[in-house]
């Protein structure tokens, strides 16, 4: 039988597909937490800063740690990179909300002082088990926190220097939590599972984290072990104030954000001077552009494409390090290649050098026999939705999950375990009986040409934050070094959000193709044409819609036998479409994308 | 009537003409009309022809006279001449305008009510002088601005909203133009873009009067069921007689039509006219055919759309007057006002 290709029209949108509109919500979509971007950015612009905040630690727990310290994968991804080039600048607004909140007290969960009788065991007080408690004790679960260091908040208390994160704001995220109702375990650590598992708990969750540096294996390096440093190790002595400074010229090898954060750190623990060294090309460093930026601004030098080859020393004193020159060479397949330079090798003169070159997952102290399975990178095998391990009553997540990520990713890994430690619990199946997502979509419209938003577009330029003084910042580890949005700059800031939570919904039966829509839209987003497979459909419309990744939103049929389509790549979700439908056909309505939670069972 | 603006950002890959400019520099101000007024739709094909032309904003005269059609000049071509005139004297102004200074590109939008009414004597005279403009009529049936009596060109039996039905023979304002001299006659419709903005490219080109009749549905007064001037009805019974395309260079043979032909019309300035006959039979050449379609489609009720009519070698005003090829408003005084002498030897001429 001959083969056909299938040519065939698209399907009508399904928009009640929670998925549909949340993926237009880019900043949100692209949140590990799924936090709602657009509605606490709202609610800055009306001055209420305490819902913002409760929004945002109900979804991502840690909203003032994350305000200072998040990866933002929201801002790349923000519309307005795409309209407009700057995105919004979601952290730093997120940041404002926690800065200027207000009482909490009659907005926290109420906990429960009869139990459920279900004891649950949390290991590493970081941010992955510190959520799972938050989760979980309004439902009436027991919750032990077990953590070898004497305060709660793991690597965001070890590894985030205090210039980026004060010691306060971080107490105050952690303590609200423990202050539900933890039993805490502090300051002895946890060397065997077996022991713990001993006790009965009802479930297990492990939240250590990835706790190993990794070393280099030079030539030279077992001679000088005393002057190599590894850096997360070294960071978290800085934070307990077991190092209190650095002497002589400081080399940092590494490309990610520890790297920044040990160079930055240096600078102010005394060092004569500091430069970090990058074995790969500047813009593909793992470090976030911002982070890159703050290191320059304080005048640290990045060298890049200089892979280290030998550690120098004389007598067992560190001298330098050799390091060879290479240049990066784009493949056909767009990776970069690096080949030699042909330049001498370069010798750079230093008396320490700190390691930043990625973390692993180190887990000795998991007996093998408790039938729990590791990978051959020390990751345990995980069901992705449940974070179940093989072992039914051990659950994992953060980054002894899947390997390093970020508190962000900590919180959603968290959410995920403890609809799963419930379910467990509870008996019931983990998979199955997990809380559906879902969307809710209101209408905007409150009258005539009145909206229930801000759907004015204001072409203001992304706001910089205000930043300490040069000179105090430098010579004190404690000084904060971005001051952060005052409320009126958060205003400011917080009128470049493009709402696109507020979708807009087109009913097929109420158009009359007048093309008023057409005309009106600034950005060439909706048009009226045959329906046609997707890639011939994308090439037919006002404006051709070439960015892939985001969807068409296809209508039925109408009349005429064409169909609506609109591009949603750069809808401003300025609302003129609907303001010149004479017949309702478009509408604005606020789609809320329910991302399951424990909270979601309403039980 | 919309209250928030449009904002000046655009779509990334909007493209930019020859000029360095894009669709939106050819924008006027944000509409007051109702909203999914056809009158708007018209205006942006002239944004669009415009800027796909790119023709200079500054070098066009936007005149109208009074009506809902007549507003529309604010909405497009923002940095251009205008003049918003007395209802029905749209002709006389811009005839003036176009006198004075013939490198003007001279766009007169006027509405049924102004020019098959109040200035049914000042469309039937610019016609027959023949000016160099594009006399484009926003027609949709009826008096919006007053709230929904029929005009002059609703057609007998239509029905107002009220489903009363309209007793009067309508006025063609089509018809009367072919009788009249006008060198380029097409009607089109609103919603369809496709059709409407060749046309209205074609039109700016054409040396002569150029005259476009739209069916602009009014969606206030004149969008309901027995009503022939609504969205439904025209999309029904529109019935193109020949597709105009404005290309330039070699024209593009896309696919060959089963039916219908294809001509092309060299332009005064080098870009071609191609022109794709639905109907083979018709002759966009013959005027009598032309009128002879236009009243055989009313009368079978179908509206005939399309351009109906060109004459590619026809004269205008300035030929008929045998004016200097100098716009007079960059003559010099002299040449002007030559005096005392010059006019004794005129008047001297005719004793």
């Amino acid at each position: 039988m001959p083969l056909f290709v299938a040519h065939v029209a698209m399907e009508p949108t399904n928009i009640f597909d929670p998925n549909y509109f949340h993926k237009v919500v880019d900043c949100q979509y692209a949140c590990p937490a799924h936090t709602p971007v657009p509605e606490y950015i709202r609610l800055i612009a009306q001055e209420r800063y305490t819902q913002a905040y409760m929004l945002n630690w109900d979804s991502n727990v840690f909203p003032g740690v994350l305000g200072r310290t998040c990866d933002r994968p929201c801002e790349p991804a923000c519309r307005r990179v795409r309209t407009e080039e700057t995105p919004v600048a979601i952290c730093r607004l997120k940041r404002a909300a926690a800065d200027n909140k207000g009482d909490l007290t009659p907005y926290l969960p109420h906990v429960p002082t009869e139990k459920n009788g279900k004891r649950i065991a949390l290991i590493g007080a970081g941010p992955a088990s510190l959520a799972v408690a938050r989760d979980l004790l309004p439902f009436g679960y027991e919750v032990h926190l077990f953590e070898q260091d004497e305060k709660g908040g793991g690597f965001m208390r070890s590894q985030i220097p205090a210039f980026r994160l004060p010691e306060e704001v971080l107490d105050e995220e952690v303590e609200r939590i423990l202050d539900m109702g933890v039993h805490c375990h502090f300051g002895q650590a946890i060397d065997s599972l077996k022991a713990l598992m001993a006790q009965d708990f009802d479930a297990y969750f492990v939240g250590t984290g990835a706790p190993r540096g990794r070393d280099l294996e030079l030539t030279g390096r077992d001679q000088v072990d005393e002057y190599i440093h590894i850096g997360i190790d070294w960071l978290s002595s800085v934070a307990f104030g077991h190092v209190s400074e650095i002497k002589g010229k400081v080399i940092v090898m590494g490309g990610g954000n520890t790297a920044m954060d040990c160079c930055r750190t240096s600078l102010r623990l005394g060092a004569e001077s500091v430069m970090v060294v990058v074995r790969s090309a500047f813009e593909v460093m793992k470090a976030s552009e911002w982070e890159k930026e703050d290191a320059m601004r304080e005048g640290i030098p990045i060298i890049n494409n200089r892979p280290p080859k030998e550690f120098v020393h004389e007598n067992g004193k560190l001298k330098g390090v050799l390091f060879e020159c290479v240049t990066p060479v784009r493949g056909d397949d767009g990776r970069l290649r690096y080949e030699p330079s042909g330049e001498p090798e370069e010798f750079i003169e230093c008396d320490h050098v700190l390691m930043a070159i990625g973390q692993d997952n180190h887990c000795p102290w998991i007996e093998r026999d408790l039938g729990i399975n590791f990978d051959k990178w020390d990751c345990p095998e995980l069901d992705e939705i449940t974070l179940q391990s093989t072992n039914p009553k051990v659950f994992f997540g953060g980054d002894s999950a899947f390997g390093p990520e970020n508190i962000i990713w900590a919180s959603a890994h968290a959410h995920r375990a403890a609809i799963s430690i419930h379910l467990y619990c509870q008996g019931r199946d983990l998979k199955n009986d997990r809380p559906p997502e879902g969307v809710n979509l209101l209408s905007t419209k409150m009258g005539v040409h009145e909206w229930a938003y801000d759907a004015a577009h204001d072409p203001a330029k992304r706001h910089l934050v205000p930043l300490v003084e040069h000179e105090s910042s430098l010579n004190n580890l404690e000084v904060e070094v971005e001051l952060g949005f005052d409320a009126q700059l958060a205003a400011q800031e917080a009128q470049r959000c493009l709402n696109c939570d507020v979708q807009t919904v087109f009913s097929d039966n109420l158009c009359i193709e007048c093309d008023a829509c057409v005309d009106i839209c600034p950005m060439d987003c909706i048009s009226f044409v045959e329906n046609q497979p997707e890639a011939e459909l994308r090439q037919t419309l006002t404006a051709p819609a070439l960015n892939a990744e985001q969807d068409l939103y296809v209508s039925n049929g109408l009349k005429t036998g064409r169909v609506m389509v609109k591009d949603e790549d750069v809808c401003l979700h300025c609302g003129l479409c609907a303001e010149r439908c004479p017949t309702n056909a478009w509408d604005m309505q606020r789609s809320v994308v329910h991302v399951p939670q424990l909270g979601s069972f309403g039980e | 009537m919309t209250f928030v603006t449009k904002p000046r950002v655009h779509h990334p890959n909007l493209p930019i003409n020859e000029l360095g400019l894009t669709r939106r520099d050819y924008e006027g101000s944000i509409s007051t009309l109702c909203a999914g007024c056809g009158h708007d739709s018209v205006s942006a094909a002239i944004v669009q022809a415009c800027a796909e032309l790119s023709l200079p904003p500054h070098r066009f005269a936007k005149v109208s006279g009074i009506g809902c059609s007549s507003k529309t000049p604010s909405y497009f071509l923002n940095r251009s001449h205008g003049f918003n005139s007395v209802h029905g004297r749209m002709p006389s102004v811009i005839t003036g305008a176009n006198l004075a200074n013939r490198d003007l590109m001279c766009i007169g939008v006027s509405g049924d009510g102004d020019s098959a009414s109040i200035g049914l004597g000042q469309f039937a005279h610019v016609v027959r002088r023949r000016t160099n403009m594009l006399y484009l009529v926003d027609n949709n049936g009826t008096y919006g601005l007053t709230k929904g009596q029929f005009s002059a060109t609703n057609d007998k039996g239509s029905t107002s909203k009220k489903g009363a039905p309209n007793l009067y023979e309508p006025i063609d304002l089509v018809s009367m133009a072919l009788q009249l001299g006008a060198s380029f006659v097409a009607r089109s419709f609103s919603g369809d873009k496709r059709q409407l903005v060749p046309l209205i490219k074609a039109a700016l080109k054409h040396k002569g009067m150029a005259f476009i009749d739209v069916i602009s549905p009014c969606v206030a007064f004149n969008n309901h069921a027995g009503s022939t001037k609504s969205f439904e009805f025209v999309r029904e019974h529109m019935q193109s007689a020949v597709q105009a395309d404005l290309i330039f260079g070699q024209p593009e043979i896309t696919a060959d039509y089963a039916q219908g032909t294809r001509e092309s019309i060299t332009m005064p300035d080098g870009s071609i006219l191609q022109l794709y006959k639905v109907d083979a039979d018709y002759d966009p050449y013959d005027r009598i055919g032309a009128l002879t379609y236009v009243q055989k489609m009313h009368e079978e009720g179908q509206v005939a759309t399309g351009l109906l009519y060109v004459d590619p070698d026809a004269v205008e005003c300035h030929d008929i007057l045998e004016t200097t090829a100098t716009p007079l408003n960059a003559l010099s005084e002299d040449a002007l006002c030559p005096g005392n002498e010059a006019l004794t030897a005129i008047n001297q001429g005719c004793r």
